[in-house]
């Protein structure tokens, strides 16, 4: 006997060897000639420059901060969801309360300006000073 | 008895899956030729029917090149995650009601997992970690960076997919699927309860699965090749796979959740055999999700690439309000109907 879940792993299983399987086939028909020139990271046909691991945008950690409050209002939603048609107006105003406080933070991150991708430079003085005596390139 | 008839069950819907994908990439080729007023590829096999044979044959025998600089085993991991999660959404759809063969009452789904609906949105979930770990492991700037946009693109269109499935919930009241399916027999189909709500879901399942209006991740001009540069031989052509198996199950769902997935109008009162019946259905569901991929693959031949700061605001100022809206819609029409 399997429960439902049980097929889902059996499914994750035999999708698992599957995978292993071309893999390992791959591993024996393919060619190995590797030399050191074919194993250098891919740069546009330069040698690298630098560490990949740039300093990327913060802007990246502000919107999975965003994303996790709603994913979690999303995850209050769905219990909801489910049993909305048997609770009606109680559960109807209790979840537009709880949509309008979350709303507010919503609207306080579009203001602010954290949605928007595109931003201009901010005014830092100090950096900005620095900007004005080096043409060359500009400090963030 | 019981766990062969699901092994045999998980063994033909990832065939049949599988298979799908390889002739999926012919069918775009095809398409985009066409759109394009080329011919596309036509010359292995009866017009070109066995072009997908040949591209999986030259990626078994093409060297694989790991980067010294790579983290090798997560590099190796990547891929596998990719694939297994974007094959394995496909075990919670139904894809018919039930089916009589030999003397055994096979129900057309794999697993009637009663928490479907979240089973799909933790895996969508779990399809960000293929992508990110292979941007990290490969040791590249244009890798990293494909990786990061792609993750932060895939979790800005993930809440608007999960608030677009509260609508859904709301007016069935389950998460399992084949309620959901059996919710819209007739022509109650939920497309026309939830317009709305369908249409951003499937913007969403656009973004979800990396296609054109939304392909940034892989943005040829700027990033090569975004997270999958450093990998060569049958692990790029795991992630390709995953890609269009993505688009497959994502189809699926779009199918299920909201164009009545097996159903066909009439068709119970019709006073056809039962096991003809049975075979209709599964060609109902067949043919819908055929009608959605080839939608998508011309949108993907028409539309121009959004630009990055595009894509957020749409996925932030408009789609995210648009269907918490719709939400609180249709909680309040169901009040006042009920």
């Amino acid at each position: 006997m399997l429960t439902d879940f049980g097929r889902v792993l059996l499914f994750f299983i035999i999708a698992g060897i599957f995978v292993t399987l071309g893999l390992v086939t791959a591993w024996i028909v393919r060619p190995k000639r590797p030399y050191p020139d074919k194993l250098t990271t891919y740069e546009c046909g330069e040698d690298p420059v630098g560490s990949p691991w740039v300093k990327y945008n913060i802007r990246f950690y502000v919107v999975a901060l965003i994303f996790l409050i709603f994913e979690v209002e999303i995850l209050f939603l769905f219990p909801w969801a489910l049993v909305y048609q048997d609770l009606g107006l109680f559960a109807f105003i209790e979840m537009v309360i709880f949509l309008v406080i979350l709303f507010v933070g919503y609207a306080y991150v579009w203001v602010r300006g954290d949605l928007d991708w595109d931003r201009p430079e901010p005014d830092i003085p100090f950096i900005t000073s620095l900007n004005k005596n080096n043409p060359d390139g500009t400090f963030r | 008895m019981e766990i062969l008839i699901s092994l045999i069950k998980i063994l033909v819907v990832m065939l049949v899956l599988l298979t799908c994908v390889a002739y999926l990439v012919l069918v775009e080729r095809r398409v985009s030729a066409f759109i394009q007023n080329r011919i596309g590829p036509n010359r292995v096999g009866y017009k070109g029917l066995l072009q997908p044979v040949a591209d999986v044959l030259k990626l078994f025998i093409k060297e694989d090149i790991v980067p010294k600089l790579a983290n090798k085993p997560l590099h190796r991991l990547a891929p596998i995650i990719a694939i297994v999660v974007s094959l394995s959404t496909i075990a919670v759809v139904p894809f018919g009601d039930k089916i009589n063969l030999f003397g055994y009452e096979i129900k057309l789904q794999i697993a009637s997992v009663n928490i479907g609906i979240l089973y799909v949105l933790a895996l969508t979930g779990l399809g960000v970690y293929g992508i990110a770990i292979a941007g990290w492991a490969s040791n590249n700037k244009y890798s990293l960076l494909g990786g990061l946009r792609s993750c932060a693109q895939i979790i800005s269109y993930e809440l608007s997919m999960g608030i677009s499935i509260i609508g859904v919930i709301l007016v069935t009241s389950t998460l399992q699927l084949d309620k959901i399916v059996e919710f819209q027999h007739g022509w109650r189909w939920l497309i026309l309860l939830q317009p709305i709500g369908f249409i951003t879901f499937f913007v969403a399942i656009f973004a979800e699965t990396n296609r054109l209006p939304f392909d940034l991740p892989e943005a040829e001009p700027e990033l090569v090749g975004g997270y999958h540069t450093e990998y060569t031989g049958l692990k790029f052509g795991l992630f390709f796979l995953a890609e269009y198996a993505n688009m497959i199950t994502g189809s699926a769902i779009v199918v299920t959740l909201y164009l009545g997935g097996w159903q066909f109008p009439y068709l119970q009162s019709s006073g056809l055999p039962e096991f003809w019946t049975s075979i209709i259905q599964v060609g109902t569901f067949a043919a819908k999700v055929g009608a959605v991929l080839l939608f998508m693959v011309i949108i993907r031949w028409t539309v121009p690439r959004f630009r990055y700061d595009q894509l957020m605001d749409l996925g932030w100022k408009f789609m995210l309000p648009l269907s918490i809206a719709n939400v609180i819609v249709t909680a309040f029409i169901i009040y006042l109907f009920e």
